[in-house]
């Protein structure tokens, strides 16, 4: 984890307090929701390969 | 042996012929320890009556979220606190998803909108992006829009949409306890007209979103009724924010047992695993299921949570010498 990831992508709550477990795990099927950056919940499109997300204030990452 | 696996021995394995209701469930109340024969008879009957071709489909998302309606289990229901935002894939987008798609060898695209039913827009785009798909990419087009009117199965038909999906999701008896804003009878009357049109029927449900037993016999009964060219089965897989997040899943044994009681009431189906089969039964069960009954596969990734690679599924169905269906054979 980064200096920068200050929030949860799966849940949205702070990560820097401590792992998410449940989270990590569940992220291996799962797509992120909210930006690591601000916590904006993500405009995010599914594909049959892959996924984007896009913040408003940070833009898109791909996986 | 039990006797509910010799009488389907001779009624579905050797006539064709589906389990009623009270045979479902007897299945669905097997013990364990037979469990092994009720998944290889129902290996042998979709063998017999389907053959060893796997059906492969990919599916993709063209409006994601913000559907007004309240199916409990569904992440993109707009009346819950889920984290899924509204958002459109632009064509382009859809027809290099049909790409990637076809690339795998599948021989269904299946295109998904969160909509109660399509509106004008939703139809337009609709349009577009299957005739920008058949331009460019050797698939068949399938859609899963939601309830729709007779016109609008009028005009899927003439887009050249071979298949129409719309779940019935769980037996008629416990659908309320699931979704409130539209009913069962509802449903049933998009596919009543869906299959008067000529379209395939694709109609399956969700295991898991708290129905007895007893219900999951009835659904079967009620799809075999249905008599769906395909039957999409999916197992809850718990999501945030909705009313079913704190579901526990569904057992890997409950839901083996499911797939040989659905495949034994309906011999002549294709029966595919869809959401929820990698935390359900894991890579073990998968190849149970698919030695107990499956015979289609959704490959990559859903609607809104991600599959395990093509690739390991593809490997798998090598493994098991069942080749993916041809497209030549589809048509
Ligand atoms: S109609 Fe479809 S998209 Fe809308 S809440 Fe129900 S399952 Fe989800
Ligand atoms: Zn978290
Ligand atoms: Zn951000």
């Amino acid at each position: 984890m980064t200096t920068t990831e200050l929030w949860c992508d799966r849940c949205g709550e702070p990560a820097t307090d401590g792992a998410h477990p449940g989270c990590a795990s569940a992220r291996q099927l799962e797509p992120p929701r909210y930006c690591h950056r601000c916590r904006r919940r993500m405009k995010v499109q599914v594909l049959p390969v892959g996924w984007s997300a896009v913040c408003v204030e940070h833009g898109e990452i791909e996986g | 042996m039990p006797e509910i696996l010799d009488q389907a021995r001779t009624q579905v394995l050797g006539d064709g012929v589906g389990l009623d209701q009270a045979g479902v469930l007897a299945v669905l109340n097997l013990p364990d320890e037979h469990l092994p024969a009720a998944l290889q008879l129902a290996h042998d009957v979709r063998m017999r009556w389907c053959g060893p071709e796997v059906e492969v489909e990919g599916i993709v998302s063209l409006k994601t979220g913000g559907c007004p309606e309240d199916c409990h289990f569904c992440s993109q229901s707009g009346l819950f606190t889920s984290p899924v935002r509204s958002v459109w894939l632009d064509i382009p987008s859809l027809v290099e998803a049909a790409k990637q798609t076809a690339k795998t060898g599948a021989t269904e695209f299946c295109i998904v909108a969160a909509v109660r039913g399509p509106d004008a827009r939703l139809m337009k785009q609709m349009r577009e992006g299957v005739a920008a798909i058949k331009a460019e990419v050797d698939i068949q087009v399938a859609a899963s829009l939601g309830m729709l009117s007779q016109e609008q199965v009028d005009d899927l038909v003439d887009m050249g949409v071979h298949r129409y999906n719309h779940n019935l999701e769980t037996c008629r008896s416990y659908f309320p306890n699931v979704v409130t804003t539209h009913s069962w009878e509802e449903r049933w009357e998009t596919l009543r007209m869906v299959r008067d049109s000529g379209m395939e029927v694709c109609c399956g449900g969700i295991l898991g979103l708290g129905e007895t037993v007893e219900q999951r016999a009835e659904f079967a009964a009620q799809l075999a009724e249905l008599n769906p060219h395909e039957v999409p089965l999916n197992f809850l897989n718990p999501r945030p924010g909705t009313p079913l997040g704190d579901r526990p899943v569904v057992e890997g044994k409950d839901a083996l047992r499911a797939i040989a009681a659905f495949r034994l009431a309906m011999p002549r189906t294709i029966l595919r695993y869809a959401g929820g089969r990698e935390i359900t039964l894991g890579d073990l069960g998968t190849r149970d299921g698919l030695l107990g009954g499956i015979n289609a596969v959704i490959v990559g990734n859903y609607l809104t949570t991600l599959g395990r690679p093509a690739t390991a599924d593809l490997d798998l169905l090598d493994e098991l010498k069942m080749p993916v269906k041809a497209l030549s054979a589809t048509l």
